[in-house]
């Protein structure tokens, strides 16, 4: 009896159950309403740490405040040159070191305040402001003073070249001419301005903690405003009726999802539930190459993948080792049958044609020349020579490190033994400079070949490897006060030449952005920080 | 019985200090810190935050001061559960109950007590649904396989919750997901947002539970159906369905109580594989996600929760098993 009730109720229970979830079955995906909606699914990996522009540090915090504020340049959506933004116009000085800028009549907050010249005086010395802690306020420090006081050897925030004329002219005054104030101003959240009186609402504004960037309290003056956010789930924009340009703006919203799991992301996408996705599990970029390549979008990449060579060791310390080491690397295989995703084989440091500019000094793959210098360095067939790769747990460094091993054992026959270690740890070695060789990669924080050259200087935090160059310091420092381009981008031709026969990094490939792309979104270009200005942005249902 | 259980809580009170002050400093040790990255903050700028987050001072010192900040320091439990920002969700808030601050995040703009907030709520929801299809599934699969011991019903019952054993989340997950959301089109793939979105990691969660929920009751149920009382039972003319609800299954579900009880408290803090895989905003990830970013206030946080929640339930066992188990009195 008992028994016959449990069986007859389970017999009623499963059917229900498949009537309610066969009657659930999607015709439509969520991709296609949201089409309809003009809601763009944009899988974007990581969840974000926060939305304060001065004190977040990531890439993926970037595409999210880029929709919620806006500096006073902001980008071209196919070249990402600065074009006007809160400012209708500027002026630079003949000197090249003081730059007005002209903000709109009808540039507004989001909850209705105008957008005045204060405003970014504020934002400026709050990103300055020691106690702050800002990890981009080194961005700044082109503003005459600005080092100065982000350091606290000057303590009056007026002294900071930066001041508003009237409500709406603001004046910065440089250090010196700086080429690339404006390609930053457009490109970095640091420059963006951020609504003072609302953070002083949530707390001290120059603290860290400060959690004013709640879709209740959060006022920006971007194309977007923040509508929900739910940790780890979605994070909704929905546009803004206060913004200056909002005719132009086509979407009616973003949805971020932050889906940590490459596998899992790719799943969404294929479930209907993603327009686009931050990256595409190695393993099936082939498949999707071969299947369904509209999908596939492969998008240069202002950034590179190297090995350092810790310099300060007996073994690495001649030229000529580190030289043979790099000559012995064949980048062509490396990319075509270890990393697989359309990444170009690296024989400088700075990406080629970045911002027109591209490094007439080149490395060689060229074994012959390789074995002779380890020879002529003492280190004949690589007899005696002990090197570690050094690199941060994951199967595609390991993979990469284990095809350099090889090439340099069949080439030179070295043997090189593998370390790898946990992110963090990894962090701390590479610091103290307590490796061999070990794995690196550097992303432009703007399209200008100094954010490259700069990292070798020999003060730079990001040198790590006890390498320095007076010539080269001399050569890039003075660089970066030049206003003539041509004969700027001389001195940068000079410095990397020096970098590439010195060679304190071994190049290896250029990054690609690979990722999945829906064919109804539009205007979203190739461009190479993975910008994509949204206000640009639409969606349209492929013709059936 | 309260005196056991106020005896056994006031043990429990070390207990968890002991546990926070270990994990504190133990997740010190670890090389590198919450600041190090590939673009690492210049010096003068990393002090500042260091000494924001206070973690220049000396480590006992900062032990202490952390240890201080989440004591409770008052007992309104019913605040426990307010929404004070109104949002529709309750805002499980463990400072405004019991006055414990388990510090700021250093990755995140959130703090560490609304972290918890945010999360616990979610893996509570998927845990206990995931419990309640393990025990669904298990118990009567157990029961079944004990009835008819090495029958084809206790092979097949063996095998199936085997193989539950045996196949991990991390591969059952995405077939789940192959078969229900890319080919039937039933279900997402990932996502947290309706009921239909938990349906899927729950069945995942709950599977694997549901075979070691089988394999115990297989077992408990087996040791019973041979004691006296049993035979008694049948003899008296008691029903099958008697005998084995109301007579057997009180003593041969034993050993299932006491693997719930640990087990419960792992399965509602969250699982980081579940969570990977259908993207569920659980606490589970904040584990080994904190670990990685050396966000030390965060790590020992989630620790000192789990701690505390895995002796909540112990206690709940205890109770229980007395209450099933007539050889057992309180003491």
């Amino acid at each position: 009896m008992t028994r016959l009730r449990i069986t007859s109720l389970l017999t009623i229970g499963t059917l229900a159950a498949a009537l309610l979830f066969t009657g659930c079955g999607q015709s439509k995906s969520q991709v296609d309403s949201a089409t309809e909606n003009q809601i763009l699914l944009y899988g974007n990996k990581a969840e974000p740490q926060g939305l304060d522009p001065h004190v977040v540090e990531g890439v993926g915090e970037h595409q999210i405040i880029a929709s919620l504020l806006e500096g006073l340049v902001t980008e071209d959506p196919k070249t990402l040159s600065p074009i006007p933004g809160q400012a209708e116009k500027w002026e630079m000085s003949p000197d090249g070191k003081t730059y007005t800028f002209h903000i709109r009549k009808n540039a507004l907050w989001s909850n209705g305040d105008p957008v005045t010249a204060q405003d970014f005086v504020d934002s400026y010395i709050r990103l300055l402001t020691p106690s702050l802690g800002s990890r981009y306020s080194y961005m700044l420090h082109c503003i005459e003073g600005a080092a100065d006081y982000n350091t606290g050897k000057l303590k009056d925030a007026a002294k900071v070249g930066v001041r508003a004329i009237d409500a709406k002219t603001l004046e910065i005054r440089l250090n010196c001419p700086t080429a690339y104030l404006l390609d930053m101003m457009a490109q970095h959240y640091t420059w963006w301005p951020v609504h003072i009186p609302t953070i002083r609402k949530s707390g001290d504004p120059f603290t860290p903690g400060n959690n004013w960037t709640r879709p209740e309290t959060f006022v920006g003056n971007g194309p977007f405003v923040l509508k929900e956010w739910r940790p780890n789930n979605v994070l909704r924009v929905r546009k803004s009726t206060n913004y200056w340009d909002a005719s132009t703006v086509r979407l009616n919203g973003i949805d971020f999802l932050p889906i940590e799991s490459v596998d899992g992301e790719e799943r969404a996408f294929r479930a209907g539930q993603l327009h686009r996705t931050e990256e595409v599990p190695a393993a099936k970029i082939d498949v999707y190459k071969k299947e369904n390549s509209n999908l596939l979008r492969i998008d240069p990449y202002l950034a590179t993948y190297f090995f350092r060579f810790n310099t300060t060791l007996p073994q690495l310390k001649d030229k000529r080792v580190r030289q043979a080491l790099t000559m012995a690397v064949d980048r062509k295989a490396i990319v075509e049958t270890v990393t697989r995703g359309g990444q170009q084989p690296a024989y400088a440091f700075t990406p080629p044609d970045t911002k027109g500019y591209t490094s007439r000094a080149q490395v060689k793959f060229d074994v012959e020349g390789a074995k002779k210098l380890l020879a002529d360095a003492g280190y004949a067939d690589g007899k005696g020579l002990s090197v570690e790769i050094h690199y941060n747990t994951s199967e595609n460094h390991r993979a990469i490190a284990e095809a350099v091993q090889q090439m340099w054992k069949k080439n030179l026959g070295v043997d090189a033994t593998l370390r790898n270690e946990e992110w963090k740890v990894y962090m701390a070695t590479q610091n103290a400079t307590n490796y061999v060789v070990s794995r690196a990669g550097w992303t432009g924080d703007y399209p200008d070949p100094s954010t490259f050259h700069e990292t070798f200087l020999s003060n730079s935090g990001n040198n790590r490897t006890g390498w320095d160059n007076p010539e080269y310091d001399r050569l890039v420092k003075e660089a970066a006060c030049m206003v003539d381009e041509k004969a700027r981008y001389e001195n940068f031709q000079k410095a990397e030449a020096i970098l590439l026969d010195e060679l304190p990094l071994l190049p290896i490939y250029y990054y690609t952005r690979v990722f999945l792309l829906h064919p109804s979104v539009k205007n979203w270009h190739p461009t190479f920080l993975d910008h994509h200005p949204y206000k640009h942005v639409y969606l349209e249902a492929p013709a059936k | 019985m309260l005196r056991f259980i106020t005896f056994r809580l006031l043990q429990a009170i070390p207990v968890v200090f002991i546990v926070a002050a270990a994990t504190f400093i133990m997740c010190r040790q670890i090389p590198g810190g919450p600041f190090d990255s590939e673009k690492p903050p210049p010096p003068e700028i990393k002090r500042q935050l260091e000494s924001f987050y206070g973690l220049n001072k000396p480590l006992g010192q900062q032990t202490l001061d952390y240890l201080w900040s989440i004591c409770p320091k008052k007992f309104m439990p019913h605040r426990l559960f307010l929404d004070a920002n109104n949002d529709g969700r309750a805002d499980f808030d463990l400072k405004a109950a019991f006055g414990s601050d388990f510090g700021p995040s250093f990755k995140s703009v959130r703090s560490v007590n609304e972290t918890i907030a945010d999360s616990f709520p979610v893996s509570f929801q998927l845990g206990a649904m995931a419990l309640a299809i393990a025990l669904l599934l298990g118990i009567p699969a157990g029961v079944a396989a004990a009835l008819r011991p090495n029958s084809w019903v206790d092979y097949f019952a063996s095998g199936i919750s085997m193989l539950g054993v045996c196949v991990p989340t991390f591969v059952m997950g995405p077939i789940l997901v192959l078969v229900f959301a890319l080919n039937l089109r039933w279900f997402n793939a990932s996502g947290w947002f309706d009921f239909k979105d938990q349906l899927l990691p729950s069945l995942t969660l709950g599977i694997a539970y549901a075979a070691y929920v089988a394999r115990l009751t297989r077992g408990g149920m087996l040791e019973v159906l041979n004691q006296d009382f049993i035979r008694t039972a049948r003899s008296k003319g008691a029903s099958e369905g008697r005998v084995i609800l109301k007579h057997a299954l009180r003593g041969g579900l034993l050993p299932v109580i006491s693997f719930l009880g640990p087990a419960a408290a792992g399965i509602i803090t969250g699982s980081f594989v579940i969570e990977t895989i259908f993207q569920v905003p659980g606490l589970g990830r904040h584990f080994v996600t904190s670990a990685f970013n050396r966000d030390y206030f965060l790590i020992t946080g989630t620790v000192v929760f789990y701690a505390a929640l895995v002796v909540l339930f112990n206690l709940a066992v205890d109770v229980v098993q007395v209450w099933l188990n007539p050889k057992l009195k309180f003491e």
